[in-house]
């Protein structure tokens, strides 16, 4: 059972990541934000499902396509848009763009642009919560194509001998950039690739915040418990071209429709909460509205603020304190 | 002669090879329906089919790995690396696989394998997606290293280490893609490796540059002009093997050199040319070599401090001038 302040928030948290991502999409289409940019639009249910478990102490490391990891682990859009600007007020003084966010005050030790590069850093952070006997877990978002690169294999292995409280989210949209995942993977359900390292391993429906809450609840109960490491796959699809601009000749039109139109995690939450009685369409209204405009204040707040000053340059290239 | 882009140059180059000698085929990410996310592989699949053009995981290590076996089992492989940053993710099969297996066998395998890709600045990629490396493979013996800096050099020197039996990493510059150049027509249009190429012409001061800072350098040289000091622009074209004597005999006449290149300063093949020449023809210098290059820094995402971070028209300038005393 999901409590209900827990669906308001990861309902909250849907379409907080929803909105920042169609005005990113926007500020791109009239060049006033550029880079690489991957927007999870479609995939929200997953960040926003597993982060409602995680406390501020509890680790995540997200990927390339960072943005709603990023939000549902507490960022805040104004301090992230900022930053996919790369203006000095945002997360990383205007370094990182879209692929390097990070806020290691939330526990985010941040977005990664090689993809696999974040599986073993979540595995780390687990190793250290292990050894500091703490009840931290740590989370990996990472995509279907990064689970065919050795980092993820040497890291389910580590945890897995190690007994880690890690948990590994594959989020399996069925692609990486162009390569459809059947092209690329040798196997159906990535889930399966657990067995290989004496993990257990579920997949579930990734645009169904209710069938990922109830793996992800138990995977983190396992790893608090000193049981070791969880491998969930959640299938979903991205609405959106890999990159703002993707011409997509790898999927047709009529794909991407059915998928928005009759699979949108956060139409069939909306539906699923009305139906269950305890939200009133103008309570659910009223969140979306408040992302929208939170959506706004935070690209206003972008465009407003200073570019970084190239005398900093050289600045956090090593930490230059004492300990 | 025909106009190309310098990313068409490369993609007829594949194509022509492919149809010479069945051993060769490509593979790397998306580049068989997407024909690679920079273009250089468009419609390949079409002519070539799906075994010879090949997706394959993202599996850096993997597939490098793959491409020295297929290499050392009789084929000749190209392996597209989206950027060339993703290299470190492979850099074991790069460095102690591919670049070592011919010597530690006394010689019993060939490996003609080429690595190829982009890199470089100019799009605020961020630190992961904008270095230049090739001077980290220009420090292990084993492996050529090319850096074509226009669309001939590009098409020249690929059919060049296509047809090599020596692994080959080919960094191409992302900026220099969408650019035009001439390129000759001639299927079997080579440039052997090892011969640099004198872009311009001068005595007051030798500038050494590649890839991106072939183009910087000119502008600089044009400048310099116009305050009547002749510099002379050599672009090594392969750093290894490494076209020496050029430069020597450049600087035996200007007296005088620069290095300027994009990847960091710190340990930069600048470093290794400016080495050189002091070794070699230490009494023909007035000035001490200058080398420039990307601060020892990570490369930011905001263009303005990438700009802050690597040398520009006006520091190559600047440097020149310095070697003259002005
Ligand atoms: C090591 C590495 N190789 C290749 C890339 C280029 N690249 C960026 S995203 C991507 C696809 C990733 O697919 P997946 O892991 O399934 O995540 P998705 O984009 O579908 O969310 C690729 C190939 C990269 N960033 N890093």
């Amino acid at each position: 059972m999901i409590s209900k302040e827990r669906k308001r928030w990861i309902y909250e948290t849907m379409n907080r990541i929803r909105y920042f991502e169609l005005k990113v999409q926007s500020l791109f289409e009239q060049d006033k934000l550029r880079g690489s940019v991957h927007l999870y639009v479609g995939e929200e249910a997953v960040a926003a499902t597993l982060c409602s478990l995680l406390r501020d102490e509890d680790y995540i490391t997200s990927t390339h396509r960072g943005h709603g990891h990023c939000i549902a682990k507490g960022a805040r859009m104004d301090k992230a848009m900022a930053e996919l600007m790369g203006k000095a007020t945002g997360y990383c003084k205007g370094r990182s763009g879209s692929m390097h966010i990070a806020d290691f005050t939330k526990g985010n030790l941040g977005a990664n642009a090689i993809v696999g590069g974040g599986i073993p850093i979540a595995t780390g952070a687990a190793l250290a919560a292990k050894l500091r006997g703490t009840d931290q877990v740590a989370v990996s978002f990472f995509g279907d194509g990064a689970s065919n690169q050795g980092t993820f294999h040497e890291s389910l292995n580590l945890a897995g001998v190690w007994k880690l409280p890690v948990i590994y989210v594959c989020e399996n949209n069925g692609f990486g950039i162009s390569v459809p995942t059947w092209q690329s993977t040798s196997v159906g359900d990535i889930s399966v690739r657990g067995t290989g390292y004496n993990i257990p391993g579920f997949t579930v429906d990734g645009n169904d915040v209710y069938a990922i809450y109830e793996v992800a609840e138990q995977a983190i109960i396992r790893a608090k418990a000193g049981e070791g490491p969880t491998l969930i796959e959640c299938k979903t699809y991205r609405h959106l071209g890999h990159w703002t601009g993707d011409p997509q000749p790898y999927r047709t039109r009529e794909e991407v429709e059915k998928w928005k139109q009759e699979n949108d995690p956060i139409r069939r939450m909306r539906e699923r909460m009305l139906q269950e009685g305890d939200f009133t369409p103008e309570e659910l209204d009223e969140i979306e509205r408040a992302a929208i405009q939170e959506a706004d204040d935070a690209a206003e707040f972008a465009l407003n603020s200073p570019e970084p000053d190239p005398a900093t340059l050289m600045e956090d290239v090593f930490y230059e304190g004492v300990q | 002669m025909s106009i190309k882009t310098y990313a068409t140059a490369i993609r007829d180059v594949i194509a022509e090879e492919m149809r010479r000698d069945e051993r060769v085929f490509i593979m790397g990410e998306d580049i068989e329906t997407l024909g690679g996310v920079f273009g250089c592989t468009r419609d390949l699949y079409k002519e070539f089919g799906t075994e010879r053009v090949r997706n394959t995981p993202i599996s850096e290590a993997g597939i490098v790995g793959a491409g020295v076996g297929a290499a050392c089992a009789g084929m000749r492989p190209i392996v597209e690396l989206m950027y060339m940053d993703f290299t470190f993710v492979a850099m074991d099969q790069l460095l102690n696989q591919a670049a070592k297996t011919r010597y530690v066998f006394g010689g019993k395998a060939r490996i003609p394998l080429v690595i190829r890709g982009q890199q470089g600045i100019g799009r605020g990629n961020a630190a992961t997606h904008s270095q230049s490396v090739e001077t980290i493979f220009m420090h292990i013996p084993g492996l050529k290293v090319a850096c074509p800096s226009t669309g001939a050099d590009a098409a020249g020197l690929l059919r060049a280490a296509i047809r090599d039996d020596n692994p080959v990493i080919f960094f191409e510059h992302k900026a220099l893609y969408p650019l035009k150049f001439e390129v000759p027509d001639d299927p079997d249009f080579i440039i052997p490796f090892g011969r640099a190429d004198v872009k311009r012409e001068g005595k007051d001061v030798t500038i050494v540059a590649n890839l991106l800072y072939v183009s910087r350098a000119l502008q600089a040289a044009a400048e310099l002009e116009k305050e009547g000091i002749s510099a002379e622009v050599i672009d090594p074209r392969t750093l290894v093997p490494l076209d020496i004597e050029t430069i020597v005999n450049s600087v035996k006449k200007t007296g005088r050199l620069v290095v300027v290149h994009e990847a960091h300063r710190t340990a930069g093949w600048g470093a290794e040319i400016a080495a050189e020449i002091t070794e070699r023809v230490f009494p023909y210098l007035d000035a001490a070599p200058i080398r420039l290059g990307a601060k020892a820094c990570p490369l930011p995402f905001n263009l303005g401090l990438e700009n802050a971070a690597t040398p520009q028209v006006e520091d190559i300038i600047k440097a020149s001038k310095a070697t003259l005393y002005k």
